[in-house]
């Protein structure tokens, strides 16, 4: 079922990001998943890897999508899945992240899936308890299974990354999106290009490594990929673009763009879509958008992220 | 807190900056005050053989937080004090950031009392700017002169409205008193918690400008000028701050400044685990501005070393690194961390070093102290300059833990520290 699984063992008991992962481990996530995915298409959508295991989705951000992805790829894995949502988006002194995943602990659980409003947020966790930690998003820092699956719905498409031309649209720099598929796709072998205003640019975005643009209608002719993050409104309080108008003027992905575009170009989004914001709607339906296929994927990916930090944690306790 | 003891300091390499001393000689010390210097043999109650090592005058800092009243769990001014005597300070300045903020007369004497009863180290406070620290009404500063106010600052939060600080830099000079601003300009992003460059953006933290430093620094210097009346700006930590610093003091304008042990010696690359013990306000910068800071402290541009002494709670600092408070508890090894920052890379010497932990601070709150000119009080602190030893914070005196230089392996340790004439401090 899993491919190339005696190629190396699985170390990593927790998913934190993907800066920290190589080349080799990112491939290896992707082969895993890839075994994982016929079981979507089964009648009997389950498999026992995680039987008798917990997995917890600690959420405390509002995220329907990845909750639910998550949550069914547990389950299809035999998991036990318990819900916590807390609705505090905003960190505040005194209630401690720590203290709640310490007594789920305390509970028996296996995993937890963190969704937090803080950068690092998985990572203190990580070193405080002694179950699986997997990053589902943590502030403006990573969100590595989304950019996962971005990466295994190219590698679907194109075979491999390599060389490809990849374009990133949108609110960079208060993305995880983004980050995650910096490190990802260049570490694949792909050239990222970031398109945006500057104030949606982060600070010395010219050290990653990424080429920087600030005009769609000359990016949009040599990309393969095209990734159109959302424009969170919510963030956009401190004006950092003029009007919405005025910035889908600039970096929509419309059709008369498209007319341009390689005829083989992919379009991804993370969703949600703001229809005739980021995209227009015949665009993000059209025959060049993957946009739901990204989200299938999302559930092969998500299992076998669950499946490996679980086996590292078990080979940790053979090891003891 | 005077005692009767006469203490005779035997043998030792006596460095007093203020009167260029650099000597091996004794010093005696009778009724609380330094009486004697030279070849001495007196009839004394006790006597301290300090062959091999450095008789200073007793070290000052200008920026601690003893968090009482409010945040008694953290630090107490009786812990605090007991961890600047461990640290070799015999005078120390709190900031008003306490809660209640320090911005009445009563709350300068609070401190004061507490102080004294703690019998450990010279207590200063400085007062609030604005009531409340709220940056909007000034507080009583003539009436908290008139309790032993050294200084007004509102610390934590620098004054952002220009017309507010115009005022309290007009009223400061009828007081002929220093005004010390944090200097932060919020207008610049006010939800950092991290230097604005490349690992902000790579941690996906939000980022506090260069900048918005600079901003205020120069707004400021711009108003004293004008103004003329001594303005001190606080833990300066960026290379275009010390450009800033430099042009005004070639200026003649009544400008000092002071850096904390962090930012001689920690990067923000440190943050790269997210551990919140490397979370401090202003943040961490870059190599570059090391070596600017560094390159300044040997110019003669900045004028005294402070600690900046932050003391916070484990759990606290377990908190979210955006939810963690800013601040590092640095008193007990201060000297230490000076000396791998400026003296092992040879930026400065021994009597270099002082004078910026001694007399330079003291002028600058204009206390008549940090020498051993005969009749001077006899703050004395003496220090093994060649002791290896690991910092460890587990055994502070202070009660809060949150020090990033633990398990760091550091040379010249505090043997003694004498305050007024009494030894309040002894490392064996
Ligand atoms: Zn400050």
């Amino acid at each position: 079922m899993i491919r190339s699984s005696n190629k190396f063992k699985w170390r990593h008991k927790h998913l934190l990001g993907l800066r920290e992962l190589t080349r080799e481990e990112l491939e290896f996530i992707l082969d895993t998943a890839e075994g994982f995915e016929n079981i979507s298409t089964r009648s009997v959508k389950k498999a026992p890897p995680l039987r008798g295991k917990v997995v917890v989705n600690l959420f405390f951000e509002d995220s329907t999508r990845t909750r639910i992805s998550f949550g069914l790829a547990a389950s299809r894995l035999s998991a036990d899945v318990v819900e916590f949502t807390k609705k505090s988006s905003s960190v505040s002194k005194g209630e401690t992240l720590i203290d709640t995943a310490r007594n789920l602990e305390a509970m028996g659980i296996d995993t937890i899936v963190l969704r937090h409003g803080a950068g690092g947020a998985a990572r203190l966790l990580s070193r405080s308890i002694d179950a699986c930690v997997v990053n589902a998003g943590d502030g403006f820092n990573e969100h590595p299974t989304q950019a996962l699956l971005d990466v295994y719905t190219i590698r679907k498409h194109r075979g491999s990354l390599d060389g490809l031309k990849i374009a990133i649209v949108g609110d960079i720099s208060h993305s995880r999106v983004a980050r995650s598929n910096i490190w990802a796709m260049t570490k694949l072998g792909a050239e990222v290009i970031l398109v945006g205003p500057p104030t949606l640019m982060p600070s010395k975005v010219n050290d990653l490594p990424v080429t920087v643009s600030y005009d769609m209608d000359e990016v949009i002719e040599k990309v393969d990929v095209i990734n159109m993050l959302r424009i969170q409104f919510e963030r956009m309080g401190g004006n950092l673009f003029p009007t919405i108008r005025e910035y889908a003027r600039f970096f929509s992905l419309t059709v008369d763009r498209m007319a341009r575009a390689k005829s083989d170009l992919i379009v991804m989004h993370p969703g949600p879509i703001n229809r005739g914001v980021e995209i227009e709607s015949e665009v993000a339906d059209g025959n060049n958008s993957v946009i739901l296929q990204q989200v299938s994927n999302g559930l092969a990916v998500r299992m076998a992220v669950l499946y490996l930090v679980n086996q590292a944690a078990a080979n940790k306790a053979k090891g003891k | 807190m005077y005692t009767g003891n006469n203490i005779l300091i035997k043998n030792g390499r006596l460095i007093d900056p203020a009167n260029n001393v650099d000597q091996i000689c004794d010093l005696f010390i009778k009724d609380g005050y330094v009486s004697e210097i030279g070849q001495l043999d007196n009839d004394c109650d006790h006597v301290i053989d300090a062959t091999g090592k450095i008789i200073s005058p007793g070290l000052i800092d200008v920026h601690v937080h003893f968090r009482e009243p409010g945040d008694e769990e953290e630090e107490t001014i009786a812990s605090g004090s007991m961890a600047a005597v461990a640290g070799g300070f015999t005078s120390v300045v709190c900031m008003p950031n306490t809660k209640p903020a320090v911005d009445d007369a009563t709350s300068i004497e609070f401190v004061h009392r507490m102080a004294r009863q703690a019998r450990k180290t010279f207590v200063y406070v400085m007062g609030a700017i604005t009531q409340g620290r709220k940056g909007t009404d000034l507080a009583e500063m003539g009436l908290m002169q008139k309790a032993g106010a050294v200084g007004f600052t509102d610390d934590g939060a620098g004054i952002q409205d220009a017309s507010i600080m115009t005022r309290a830099l007009k009223y400061a000079s009828m007081l002929d008193t220093v005004v010390s601003q944090h200097c932060q300009d919020l207008s610049l992003g006010s939800s950092g918690v991290m230097n604005s460059g490349y690992n902000s953006t790579v941690l996906g933290l939000p980022g506090m400008d260069p900048l918005a430093e600079e901003m205020m620094l120069w707004r400021d210097i711009q108003l004293v000028k004008r103004i003329g009346v001594r303005y001190h700006a606080q833990h300066i930590s960026t290379a275009g701050s010390v450009k800033i610093i430099r042009e005004a003091k070639q200026q003649g304008v009544p400008v000092t400044c002071e850096v904390s042990p962090h930012h001689l010696l920690l990067t923000d690359d440190c943050i790269y685990e997210y551990d919140t013990n490397y979370k401090v306000n202003p943040p961490l910068r870059t190599k570059a501005d090391i070596a600017a800071l560094r390159e300044a402290i040997k110019e003669g541009v900045i004028d005294c070393l402070a600690t900046d002494h932050a003391p916070h709670l484990k759990s606290e600092k377990e908190l979210e690194f955006l939810a963690a408070p800013f601040g590092i508890a640095s008193l007990e090894c201060a000297l230490s961390l000076y000396v791998k920052a400026l003296i092992e890379p040879g930026i400065i010497d021994w009597p270099q070093l002082l004078a910026l932990m001694t007399h330079k601070p003291a002028s600058i709150i204009r206390i008549e102290k940090g020498t051993l000119a005969k009749g001077s009080i006899g703050d004395v602190t003496i220090i093994d300059p060649d002791a290896e030893y690991t910092i460890n914070a587990e055994k502070f005196y202070s009660k809060s833990r949150n020090c990033p230089y633990h398990n760091w392996n550091v040379r010249a340790k505090v043997e003694r520290t004498i305050v007024a004439g009494e030894v309040r401090y002894s490392a064996d």
